[in-house]
């Protein structure tokens, strides 16, 4: 018999006997109902004390509140998801104050020095947030891979206020995760971060160093 | 010295608890470097639950562990069916060297040279560097506290934080003398030092290993949680991803990691959540521009289902890793995570390795604790590790006939004055004639009893007998 039948006829044939499932009260993780305004103020408050930014645009102003950003930083490059509408808006925006605007539409293998050394921050859509833990929900996709939102040293992420939730128990439930799940999806709740030298707090140890969510309202 | 043993790491005798013990309550520095960590995560912890139903939390969180380990047979067939049809290979294993050679075989159809790794307790169960080096493959630790062990040749000290017994000074001269940085206090530097130093090696390895922190039958993921991003870098940029677990870490339902999840970071290290909450379902699609093209699951069980053929024993399954047990543990705190020469240490550990290594290896474990009770009471699925505790001191001593001894190398304990003693006791005990003819010469002796009482009194005073009898002094009361 392989290893996987006598793992699982061990598992059947329990000597104590079968076993019986207790039910599962989820009522602990309901939240009273809450205003947008709320939830922003929330997630902004929770974020900001794990070393994220956040920055309340409006669909007109992101733009130049970005360039702001980026300017603050000298970045000299940032990656853009092209096929999406915050990419489309960058390079339609006819701004020359923005840094090189790069596209991740190669695999990997193909510039992965080069995006490993030499980009300086990205930009991606999110899938909503939560509000109760400051996180961003991504869904990475051919147009945003996985690898946007971890490798450049500054990761903005925008996010629609509309798209916030208080917890990710009804996010998952009102986005109908259990139907089918991506290949990725991803909580990012800040810069990364260690403390295992001594629990200082250091930022940036393998993924971004900075996080900075634009909020449209 | 930190706390380090001459002892090759992967040869430590479990048995040699003791003299380990004091040498760590003798030094200091292990005293205040545990000393501080803990603390501080006892009191963030605390402020992390601000608000919630505590005990509501715990009790959904110990009924979905319960839930699914009673379910644990159907619920691993339905993940292993769900992963394939994502396209994640599955593999079992029945002991760690199974998993091993698992990995191995991989690597090797890959020809692989280099596999860099994130956090994975199951594989220290594995002892998978070790096995890998001896193969000609190069393993390498990413989790920054991991890397810092590896550096230094040893084991963690704690399951969450790996490096925990170093303060900055004794990482700075580790990582000056084998990786050429500048002697220096400044963490961002050191930090940014490894970080340099293991992109390098992210870029270059050609397998991947993690482990997992809970698998979704429903939908047939695999989810990780991290704050560094190293993990997310082990699963996203090498071609080819191993994550390797125990049989036990599956739960039934997507919906069921929102509660462990809350539970778990919370009681760990007191953050409303980790940085990265990692969801994996399957490999890199066409069209997808980034990820592993495989991913494997390894499912080890390594003692696992003779745990869950016991009623009482079964609850130490339910386990989510979180290492608030040894954070608030008196022992742990006094002797750190090296001292057991056990992949887990603290209440987890005692109560876990016994399985895994023998209770004739692991006879001094179930001791190794005050039994004040605090594991218990902040464990986030409310594991019963006190009775535990008990249950295996019984079985240590073969102590109990109506519930005979299960775990392998029971007895070990077992001393023929001890069970002598015992059985005198009962059999007085049985017999009120006999029980105050002994007491009242008990007490008329008590001049005699000696001053020191072997172990007892090493490191307390020895208890007196009462120059009266209970029975006496209830009868003087006219009772």
């Amino acid at each position: 018999m392989n290893s996987r039948d006598t793992i699982l006829q061990r598992l059947r044939n329990r000597s104590g006997g079968e076993l019986s499932a207790p039910d599962c009260d989820f009522a602990v993780l309901q939240r009273p109902s809450s205003s947008v305004a709320e939830r922003v103020n929330q997630f902004q408050k929770i974020i900001e004390s794990v070393h994220g930014e956040v920055h309340r645009c409006t669909r007109e102003s992101w733009i130049a509140q970005l360039v702001d950003i980026l300017s603050s930083r000298s970045a000299r490059s940032l990656l853009i998801p092209a096929a999406h509408q915050i990419g489309r808006a960058l390079r339609d925006s006819g701004r020359e104050d923005l840094p090189e605007l790069l596209i991740y539409d190669e695999p990997i293998e193909s510039w992965q020095p080069h995006l490993f050394n030499e980009v300086d921050a990205s930009i991606t859509s999110t899938r909503g947030g939560i509000a109760e833990t400051g996180s961003l929900i991504l869904w990475p996709t051919p147009n945003e891979p996985r690898l946007m939102s971890l490798v450049p040293p500054i990761h903005i992420a925008v996010l629609e206020a509309s798209e916030l939730y208080t917890t990710f128990h009804e996010a998952m439930h009102a986005q109908n995760w259990a139907s089918g799940m991506p290949t990725n999806a991803l909580l990012v709740s800040g810069p990364s971060k260690t403390a295992d030298i001594e629990q200082t707090l250091a930022y940036g140890v393998h993924g971004p160093k900075e996080l900075i969510i634009l909020v449209i309202e | 010295m930190s706390q380090t043993t001459s002892e090759d790491p992967h040869h430590i005798d479990v048995k040699e608890f003791h003299p380990r013990a004091q040498a760590a309550i003798a030094d200091p520095k292990i005293r205040q470097n545990f000393r501080k960590a803990m603390d501080g995560l006892i009191a963030k912890r605390k402020d992390a639950f601000e608000g919630w139903d505590l005990e509501a939390l715990r009790d959904l969180g110990a009924n979905i562990r319960l839930r699914a380990l009673a379910n644990l047979p159907d619920l691993l067939e339905q993940l292993e069916k769900k992963l394939t049809e994502n396209g994640i290979k599955v593999h079992w294993a029945i002991d760690g060297d199974e998993a091993c050679r698992i990995v191995r075989d991989i690597c090797v159809a890959r020809d692989a040279k280099t596999v860099i790794k994130g956090k994975s307790m199951v594989s220290e169960e594995m002892e998978l560097n070790h096995y890998l080096e001896k193969q000609g493959i190069e393993a390498l630790e990413s989790d920054l506290g991991e890397y810092i062990v590896q550096l230094a040749g040893e084991t963690p000290s704690h399951i969450i934080m790996p490096a925990i017994h170093k303060n900055t000074g004794e990482i700075s001269e580790l990582m000056h003398e084998k990786t050429g940085t500048d002697l220096s206090n400044d963490v961002e530097y050191l930090t940014a030092s490894a970080r340099q130093q293991l992109r390098e090696k992210f870029m270059t390895a050609d397998v991947g290993v993690s482990g997992v922190n809970f698998l979704v039958a429903e939908t047939g993921t695999l989810c990780l949680v991290e704050n560094e991003g190293n993990g997310r870098m082990t699963t996203t940029v090498p071609p080819c991803h191993i994550a390797v677990t125990g049989i036990e870490k599956v739960v039934g339902n997507l919906e069921d990691v929102a509660p462990l999840l809350a539970l778990l970071t919370r009681s760990a290290t007191g953050q409303h959540i980790t940085t990265y909450f990692n969801m994996i379902s399957g490999p890199r699609k066409p069209g997808e521009l980034d990820g592993p093209e495989e991913v494997h699951l390894v499912l080890m069980d390594n003692g696992r289902s003779s745990i869950y053929q016991d009623d009482e024993l079964l609850d130490t399954l339910r386990c989510i890793r979180c290492g608030a047990c040894m954070n608030h543990c008196p022992v742990y705190t006094r002797v750190g995570g090296h001292t057991y020469g056990t992949t887990y240490p603290g209440p987890i550990g005692k109560i876990l390795m016994p399985h895994l290594i023998g209770l004739d290896e692991g006879r001094h474990l179930p001791t190794a604790s005050s039994l004040c009770g605090a594991c218990g009471e902040v464990c986030p699925v409310k594991i019963p590790i006190p009775d535990l505790l008990v249950r295996l001191r019984q079985e240590s001593v073969d102590g109990d006939k109506l519930n005979p001894a299960k775990v392998r190398g029971h007895g070990a304990k077992r001393g023929t004055l001890e069970a002598l003693v015992w059985k005198g006791w009962s059999w007085m005990h049985a017999r009120p004639a006999v029980y105050r003819f002994g007491t009242v010469v008990a007490a008329r002796l008590r001049k005699l009893q000696p001053g020191q009482l072997g172990g007892w009194t090493k490191y307390r005073t020895a208890p007196k007998l009462a120059a009266k009898t209970l029975h006496e002094r209830m009868k003087e009361r006219g009772q």
